[in-house]
C-alpha cells in the first residue's frame, strides 16, 4: 500500500485533459501497490474548487485546492513550492506530473526541492520495492530506456496521452489549503497570456491530427489540410519543420524532434516524406495514414495505410468521403 | 553581461542506432557527435545578447570526457569567449547528478544569465537547467521562444499548448531555450581560427550521486509496415472503409 500524489493541471479555470491522465496514473500506481490513497492538488483562481469532482471521478481520494487571486496563471515558483510542501508533508511513494509545457517546468523544480531525481516524459511505470522503473523514449524516439529511479518520493512526469483517463470514482474529498509561498514574492511574473489564434483544438489533445509538408508546395494550399481537419471535426492541424521554417505555418504547429511530440488516435500525413526529424514527433500515433506521390517515401514505412498519388486529387476526395461518413 | 551557456555533446540523431553489447547504451561505433539541437539555439541567443550589450562575455560549459572540448570549440568558433569543461569520464543519465556539478561551478553571482537548451536530444530528460536554477535559488524561465533583456530585467515568451505567455523576471536568472528563437550561426573560417586560441579551462565535475539509472535500452517496437491501400483518389473509399472497420478511428 502506497500513497500517491498527482498535480492536476488547469488553465483558465478548467482542468486540462492531462490532469485527468495524471490522476488516473496515480490511481493505477496506488492500486498496483495494494491500494493506497491518491491526493490530487489543483491550483488556480477562486472557483477552481469546482473542478474537484472531476478529479474524484478519475480516482482522487482527496483533492487539495489552492485558490488565490494571483494564481489564475501558473507562477512556477509558487506552484512548485506548494507541490513540494504537500509531497514533503505526506508519506507519498510517488508524485505524478504531466510532461506538458507546465509539467516539464514544475516537475524538475519539485524534484530538486525534495533533493530527489526525476523520471521525465515517461510512457509507462512500475513500482517495485524501493525502486520505480519507468520507460522513457531517448534519442528522439529512436530508442527506449527502462530506467530505475531510486529514492522517495519518486517524482515522475508522464508523457501526455501515455495513460488514458479512466473513470474509477473515489471520494474526491475537497480540502482547501494555502500556497506554500506568498504569490507576491514570486520573482517570475506572468505579464500576459496570449491565446493561439485559430487553434481551437490543441495538437496534444486532438484525437486526430492532419499534418502537411512540403508536398503542398505553397502556404495557401494548407487550405486542403484545414478542410480535411474540419471534415473530421475533432482534428488539429500540424506541419513539418520545413513548412514552419518557411513561414507557411506558425512555429507552434511544428511536429517533430524540435517541435511537438504527439500521439493522436489518427495521424494523417499529407505531402510529408517522413524525415527523421518529423517521425520523432509522431511515430507513436496509434494509426498513421500517409498520402504522398512518391511510393518510396520513408513515411510509407511507418504508415498503417498509404495512398500513393497526387495529394491535390486525393485530399479533396478524402475530405468529401470523411464528410459523407461523418454526416451519415 | 556575463553569460554562461551549458551545452551537451550528443550523437547525431540522423544516425541509425544499434544497441551496444551491454544492453544499456547505443553502440558508439561510427557515431558522429555534435552539440545538442536546443543548445545550439541557446549559444546563438547568448551571442546575440553579448553583441547587444557591450563588454559582455560568453562562457560555454560542458560536462563530460575530453571529447566535449570539440563541442565547446564549436561554440567558441561561433563566437563564445571561453570554455569550461567539467571533466567526468561519463555523463550520468540522471539530470539531478549533472545539475549538482553545474550548480557547484555557476553560483556566487558569477553570471547574469545561465542558458540551457530546453532538453538534450539524447537522454531527453529536460531536467538539468531547471534543477540547476533550483540549486542556485535563481529565477528560472523554461522553453523560451522570444527574449529581451534590458536593465537587469528580462521578458520572455513561452509557448504552452494552445497558448503562450509573456513572463517578466529579474537578473540573474536561468533560462532554457526552445526552438524557433534564432537560427544558430554557422562558424566561419575566421571564427574557427580564432577559436583555436581561446581558452578552455578544465576542472573535475562534482557530480551528484546518480539515482536514476538505465537498466536496459532497446530499439522501439517496429511499426509493422502498413500497406498501400491504392493509388490516387480511387483508393479513398477503401481507405475510409479501413479506418472505420479495421482501425476503428472514424
Amino acid at each position: 500500500m502506497a500513497d500517491m500524489f498527482a498535480f492536476a493541471e488547469s488553465r483558465g479555470g478548467e482542468l486540462r485533459k492531462v490532469a485527468l491522465e495524471t490522476v488516473t496514473a496515480a490511481r493505477q500506481a496506488a492500486d498496483a501497490t495494494g491500494g493506497g490513497t491518491v491526493t490530487a492538488l489543483v491550483i488556480g483562481a477562486p472557483g477552481i474548487a469546482g473542478q474537484a469532482p472531476a478529479l474524484g471521478r478519475v480516482g482522487a481520494d482527496k483533492v487539495l485546492v489552492v485558490e488565490h487571486e494571483a494564481l489564475g496563471n501558473c507562477l512556477p515558483e509558487v506552484y512548485a513550492a506548494t507541490a513540494a510542501a504537500v509531497l514533503a508533508g505526506g508519506n507519498f511513494r510517488g508524485g505524478f506530473f504531466s510532461a506538458s509545457a507546465e509539467g516539464r517546468d514544475l516537475a524538475p523544480r519539485v524534484a530538486a526541492k525534495l533533493k530527489v531525481s526525476l523520471a521525465s516524459d515517461v510512457t509507462g511505470f512500475r513500482f517495485d520495492g524501493d525502486a520505480m522503473t519507468a520507460t522513457h523514449p531517448v534519442y528522439i524516439g529512436k530508442a527506449v530506456v527502462t530506467e530505475r529511479l531510486m529514492g522517495t518520493p519518486a517524482v515522475i512526469s508522464l508523457r501526455p496521452s501515455a495513460v488514458d483517463a479512466v473513470e474509477t470514482p473515489r471520494a474526491g474529498a475537497v480540502e482547501s489549503t494555502m500556497p506554500a509561498m506568498d504569490p507576491a514574492a514570486a520573482r517570475v511574473r506572468v505579464r500576459e497570456t496570449v491565446a493561439q489564434k485559430g487553434a481551437s483544438l490543441d495538437l496534444g489533445e486532438a484525437p486526430v491530427i492532419v499534418s502537411g509538408g512540403r508536398g503542398l508546395r505553397a502556404a495557401e494550399n494548407f487550405k486542403l489540410v484545414e478542410d480535411l481537419a474540419a471534415a473530421f471535426g475533432n482534428a488539429a492541424v500540424g506541419a513539418t519543420r520545413a513548412v514552419t521554417d518557411d513561414g507557411w505555418r506558425a512555429a507552434t504547429d511544428q511536429i517533430g524532434q524540435t517541435g511537438r511530440v504527439v500521439s493522436p488516435d489518427l495521424y494523417v500525413a499529407v505531402g510529408i516524406s517522413g524525415a527523421v526529424q518529423h517521425l520523432a514527433g509522431m511515430r507513436t500515433s496509434r494509426v498513421i495514414v500517409a498520402i504522398n506521390k512518391d511510393k518510396d517515401a520513408p513515411i510509407f514505412k511507418i504508415a498503417d495505410y498509404g495512398i500513393v498519388g497526387d495529394l491535390f486529387e486525393v485530399v479533396p476526395a478524402l475530405t468529401e468521403e470523411v464528410k459523407r461518413v461523418k454526416g451519415g | 553581461m556575463h553569460l554562461a551557456v551549458c551545452i551537451k555533446r550528443v550523437p547525431d540523431t540522423e544516425t541509425r542506432f544499434t544497441i551496444a553489447a551491454d544492453g544499456k547504451s547505443v553502440d558508439g561505433t561510427g557515431l558522429k557527435y555534435d552539440m545538442s539541437d536546443f543548445d545550439g539555439y541557446a549559444v546563438e541567443v547568448a551571442l546575440q545578447l553579448a553583441e547587444k550589450h557591450e563588454g559582455s562575455d560568453v562562457t560555454v560549459v560542458s560536462v563530460g570526457p575530453d571529447a566535449v572540448q570539440e563541442t565547446i570549440r564549436k561554440a567558441l568558433s561561433m563566437g563564445a569567449t571561453s570554455g569550461l569543461q567539467l571533466r567526468a569520464a561519463d555523463v550520468p543519465f540522471d539530470g539531478f547528478a549533472i545539475a549538482q556539478a553545474l550548480a557547484a561551478e555557476l553560483g556566487e553571482g558569477k553570471y547574469d544569465l545561465i542558458l540551457f537548451g530546453r532538453n538534450s536530444t539524447d537522454s531527453a530528460n529536460g531536467a538539468v537547467g531547471v534543477m540547476t536554477a533550483e540549486l542556485l535559488d535563481l529565477p528560472c524561465v523554461t522553453a523560451i521562444s522570444e527574449l529581451s533583456i534590458a536593465d537587469d530585467k528580462g521578458a520572455a515568451r513561452r509557448e504552452l499548448e494552445g497558448a503562450a505567455e509573456i513572463v517578466e523576471f529579474p537578473l540573474p536568472a536561468v533560462l532554457t531555450i526552445d526552438e524557433g528563437i534564432a537560427r544558430p550561426r554557422l562558424p566561419g573560417l575566421k571564427g574557427i581560427m580564432a577559436a583555436k586560441k581561446k581558452p578552455i579551462e578544465v576542472r573535475d565535475a562534482a557530480l551528484g550521486q546518480p539515482n536514476l539509472v538505465i537498466e536496459t535500452m532497446a530499439l522501439p517496437p517496429e511499426r509493422s509496415s502498413g500497406r498501400i491501400v491504392g493509388e490516387g483518389a480511387d483508393a479513398v473509399p477503401e481507405l475510409v472503409r479501413l479506418l472505420q472497420t479495421e482501425a476503428k478511428v472514424l
